[in-house]
């Protein structure tokens, strides 16, 4: 039997590393996908909560998180496109317009 | 036997007889579709391998295997050799979740005829269809190409639409049964004597012109013709690879005719006659019979039902078929256009006259 | 038999997330997204969550990642270089402090469990799919209706940003012919 809480244990590190990823690559797609994998992680988290304590409600939680990321990834993705026609580049360190 | 033993074997028969008919398909179908094009065309078709050309197929068999591979030069070779067996993917997967037979007792088990008897039924067959996308995508970028790249956009971007539109015309199939299950929509259609079709005729036109979106065929296969883009996404590819693609092509039409004939044409069941009837009175007639007359009546049950499953996909398939070749080709804007503003608002007009009949308690 | 597919998942998501985040191909970290979700649904599958699961791949994998790949594909993305040097100790920050926050994480669930090794085991249990439907359409109807209009605010969103400033919609080999850059993937010269 697989206990609980190495899913949560197993989340919490693909939310690390996701989070490295988001802080690290200038792609700004790249970024992105470390964003995806920080909610996946964070819906792993979630279903394995669900689970133990037996209460459905994780997983009503996570079809939420789920519709949310679609819309995000959408609208964000429609952004990159828009500032790639601007600048011509995705490197997140060159969209600097507004630094002081 | 054990009765864990046996469900196994149920199963285990189950895909085999699915894997068995999803194999021979590709070789039959070849057959008939380049005789269907010929008596359509008032030509006489292949003719010479056999009589009436039927050993065609292994002739192009042995071609496929022969043929020399070449990769073009700068292609991204892991994506390259990852793409057709991506292709087999949801073509392999899809048809475990299609009943093939009612739920037959042997050996005091019940066995499901169904690979996977899922709660998430039908939603599972609809996710493992949406990853057939990911072998268009990888075909037209790993070629280093700029024609399958094109091929290639413009195929995932009418894959991806048209999936909507099939989604909502199987949800108002799912609605009158109430179950995500598809041996629940079987049921249904067999204890109301009514085939989906009948109510639902918006919603199965929708299904049918989807699934010719989703599968890339004619008339919406722009992105693979031989007079647009060389052959779009397929160009680099020869021989063994682009025999896997057409495989994969083919398998994924049957897989959504098998869906088609579930929801709309009552799948393995036939109007007004007991299959498990007919089962037991072939069991008796062959009772003598040294081998077949130990088959169980329920056994033979379940071999008519899924005879009859296959003979309306066949059906579908042959519809296919004749659709291809009698229309011409769509544009690409005019495809995008149908997709989004046609058969989008007329699949949720079917959602809607499905749930106002539920309602009014016609269904 | 159930920890030799736990362990075959997790080490699935684990390598392929690290794939996601090091590799310098876009396509080829998006791929491994791929992988990395499906590892992840059959994760929810052990955890009795298959409605959710099945979710995962039709959502996730079925139309959010092939979002992805559009859009790495049309506009052009080439693999990332090597950082330059001044970044240098911006990559150190931000993995002193993913550090950091990994031991607050770990600390969290330590408390949480007392660190008790006897974890009681996790029972055969499946959340249906009318258990759900039941909670989503009673309890959560509020939160269920503002999804629906999040994810039409999102659709009207993206479609007006993705306009080209003439106010034109393009088609995706549209676009592509107006992009700069001529071969799809300029790697080593042939």
């Amino acid at each position: 039997m697989v206990p609980a809480s190495w899913y949560m244990l197993l989340a919490a590190v693909l939310f690390v590393i996701g989070t490295i990823g988001a802080l690290t690559r200038r792609n700004g797609i790249s970024i992105f996908l470390s964003i995806e994998l920080m909610l996946n992680a964070v819906n792993l988290l979630l279903v394995a909560y669900s689970r133990q304590l037996g209460d459905p409600t994780g997983q009503v939680i996570v079809f939420f998180v789920l519709a949310v990321a679609a819309a995000e990834a959408a609208v964000g993705l429609a952004l990159f496109i828009a500032i790639f026609r601007h600048g011509h580049t995705i490197d997140v360190n060159r969209m600097n317009l507004m630094r002081w | 036997m054990s009765p864990q033993q046996i469900q196994f074997l149920g199963m285990i028969a189950t895909l085999l007889i699915w894997v068995v008919f999803m194999l021979q398909v590709t070789p039959i179908m070849v057959w008939v579709e380049r005789r269907g094009a010929a008596l359509m065309q008032d030509r006489p078709g292949p003719n010479r391998v056999g009589p009436l050309g039927l050993f065609q197929s292994l002739a192009d068999a042995v071609k496929f295997m022969f043929k020399e591979t070449v990769v073009p030069a700068g292609a991204d070779r892991p994506l390259y050799a990852l793409a057709p067996l991506l292709a087999l993917i949801p073509a392999l997967s899809t048809y475990t979740v299609i009943p093939l037979g009612p739920t037959i007792e042997v050996g005091g088990q019940r066995l499901p005829l169904t690979v996977v008897p899922a709660d998430t039924g039908v939603l599972l067959l609809l996710a493992l269809t949406s990853l057939g996308v990911y072998s268009l995508i990888a075909a037209g970028y790993s070629s280093n190409n700029k024609y399958s790249l094109f091929g290639s956009l413009r195929a995932s971007a009418q894959m991806i639409s048209y999936e909507l539109a099939l989604t909502l015309a199987v949800v108002g199939a799912l609605l009158p049964a109430g179950s995500l299950r598809l041996d629940a929509v079987v049921a249904y259609q067999q204890s109301h004597h009514l085939w989906n079709i009948v109510p639902q005729i918006i919603g199965f036109v929708v299904f049918l012109v989807a699934s010719f979106a989703e599968t890339n065929r004619a008339p919406f296969d722009l992105p693979e013709a031989e007079s647009e883009l060389v052959a779009g996404y397929l160009t680099e590819y020869g021989g063994m690879k682009f025999a896997l693609f057409f495989m994969g092509e083919y398998m994924a039409m049957t897989a959504l005719s098998a869906l088609g004939a579930t929801l709309y044409l009552g799948g393995w069941t036939v109007p007004f006659v007991d299959l498990f009837a007919v089962g037991a009175k072939i069991a008796s007639a062959l009772g003598g019979v040294p081998l077949l007359g130990a088959v169980a009546g329920p056994v033979w049950t379940g071999l008519i039902a899924a005879l009859v499953l296959f003979a309306k996909v066949f059906l579908f398939l042959l519809f296919f078929v004749w659709v291809r070749w009698t229309f011409p080709r769509y544009r690409f804007d005019q495809l995008l256009r149908l997709g989004w503003k046609v058969l989008l608002p007329l699949s949720i007009l079917n959602v809607l006259i499905v749930a106002v009949l539920i309602l009014k308690g016609v269904l | 038999m159930e920890l030799a597919v736990f362990i075959l998942f997790a080490l699935g998501a684990l390598v392929s997330s690290l794939v996601v985040v090091t590799h310098r191909n876009p396509v080829y970290a998006t791929m491994s997204l791929v992988l990395t979700l499906v590892c992840v649904a059959a994760l929810f599958l052990m955890l009795g969550a298959p409605f959710i699961a099945t979710l995962q791949v039709l959502i996730y994998t079925g139309a959010i990642v092939v979002l992805f790949l559009f859009v790495i594909m049309l506009l052009n993305i080439q693999r990332e270089e090597h950082a330059a040097p001044s970044s240098g100790i911006q990559r150190w920050a931000a993995i002193f402090s993913a550090l950091v926050f990994a031991g607050l994480l770990l600390g969290l669930f330590w408390r949480a469990h007392g660190g008790d090794p006897a974890q009681p085991a996790l029972t055969e249990e499946q959340v249906s799919l009318t258990t759900l439907a039941r909670l989503l359409f009673t309890e959560y109807m509020l939160p269920f209706q503002a999804i629906g209009l999040l994810l039409l605010a999102g659709v009207v969103a993206a479609t007006s940003l993705a306009r080209r400033p003439d106010g034109r919609l393009t088609s995706p080999d549209q676009e592509l012919a107006h992009a700069p850059g001529d071969a799809p993937r300029a790697e080593e010269a042939p």
